[in-house]
């Protein structure tokens, strides 16, 4: 189904060329009666649910990487891929933890994330800063049965991302661009 | 009413992280597609870009050594061998607003944070497929047409010169991501 160039055309102005062609997908969209019982998103949710039985256990193995991404920096300090590392191995945790149920350990990984990202120099960090996160992560995962999310681990990563936020609008009270990020409201979509 | 034909369709999968690789295959599987191609890294993907020719792209942002931005930027090459009009949707961890303008401005289709959901990554989809956009290049610019509402008013560093306001009317992509379908 890929594009054939000889369709396309171009227009051609002072400073821009708009190029279009027929739409190469359109064989694939099939119009169905408003009743149509067919549901993929459904389909897809149902299955989705279906391998939930194994989100703790990857919840593990990420919480693990981030662990091993943490030590490697205690060994051999923040280097560009020590740090490269640690950012991804949070930011993982940060995307994937609510889909898997875990959510207030993925909000604790975006406040690392933000650490990460906005700290002018890393190694000046408190290392409690950073070493808080990452075991708040794995008491949520870790304890996910016993722990009252609600209450305990909301708290527990509201906290966090309140003295992460302090300490980052603190050291970058000079930089306007990372003030702006740090303000900005996450575009991340609600529960 | 419409519905996709999923069947029909070829998907690359790009992410190196392999649980949300799984959650996409089951995703795509479940909507109907039988060819979802995989990798973990922006290297690979453009390697099975070529071969595969696929029709959508589904990619991560954070990933070592060749990213999933530099993969869009890849992509988007007018003159490359490959085809540089496939949407892209990009599937990320990154929920700042700066980051949907850079990515937008790289060619990516369609972006869509993180936390997934079914519905979103089906609408993203969908409107890949439906109202797909027209393509602009410029000296700085090549892909999908940024504009997504008309503003004659605009005045700032890359307004058009010349051409009709034939703009096709949608949500802008950071409004999306807020909405999260």
């Amino acid at each position: 189904m890929a594009n054939k160039r000889a369709d396309i055309e171009v227009k051609k102005y002072t400073d821009h060329q708009v190029i279009t062609q027929p739409n190469p997908l359109r064989a694939v969209l099939r119009r169905v009666a408003d009743d149509d019982i067919d549901d993929p998103v459904a389909r897809a949710e149902q299955a989705l649910s279906g391998l939930s039985g194994e989100f703790k256990q990857w919840m593990e193995i990420e919480v693990e990487r981030l662990a091993a991404a943490h030590a490697a920096i205690i060994k051999g300090g923040f280097t560009k891929p020590a740090r490269d590392e640690l950012f991804r191995a949070a930011h993982d945790i940060k995307g994937d933890a609510a889909t898997f149920g875990f959510a207030p350990a993925g909000m604790v990984a975006e406040s690392l994330c933000r650490i990460i990202e906005h700290a002018p120099d890393l190694a000046r960090v408190p290392s409690d800063l950073i070493v808080h996160h990452i075991n708040a992560i794995q008491a949520i995962v870790h304890e996910h049965t016993k722990l009252d999310r609600i209450s305990i681990s909301n708290e527990l990563s509201q906290r966090l991302r309140g003295v992460a936020d302090k300490y980052l609008a603190r050291v970058n009270h000079d930089r306007p661009e990372h003030l702006e990020a740090i303000m900005a409201p996450s575009i991340a979509p609600a529960d | 009413m419409f519905r996709i034909d999923f069947n029909k369709l070829r998907f690359l999968i790009c992410d190196d992280n392999p649980h949300m690789r799984r959650i996409l295959r089951t995703l795509l599987h479940s909507f109907g597609a039988r060819e979802a191609y995989e990798a973990e890294d922006g290297a690979t993907a453009l390697e099975m870009y070529t071969h595969y020719v696929p029709d959508i792209v589904i990619t991560d942002w954070a990933m070592p050594i060749f990213d999933g931005l530099e993969l869009a930027q890849m992509i988007r090459q007018p003159e490359a061998k490959g085809n540089p009009y496939a949407p892209i949707i990009m599937l990320t961890g990154h929920s700042e607003k700066r980051r949907v303008t850079v990515a937008r401005d790289a060619g990516v289709t369609e972006f869509l944070a993180k936390p997934i959901s079914a519905k979103g990554l089906y609408q993203r989809i969908l409107n890949v497929v439906a109202n797909p956009r027209p393509f602009i290049k410029t000296k700085t610019y090549f892909g999908p047409d940024r504009r997504r509402n008309t503003n004659a008013a605009y005045i700032g560093p890359e307004r058009r010169v010349g051409g009709e306001f034939e703009i096709l009317q949608q949500p802008s992509l950071l409004d999306k991501a807020r909405s999260g379908v």
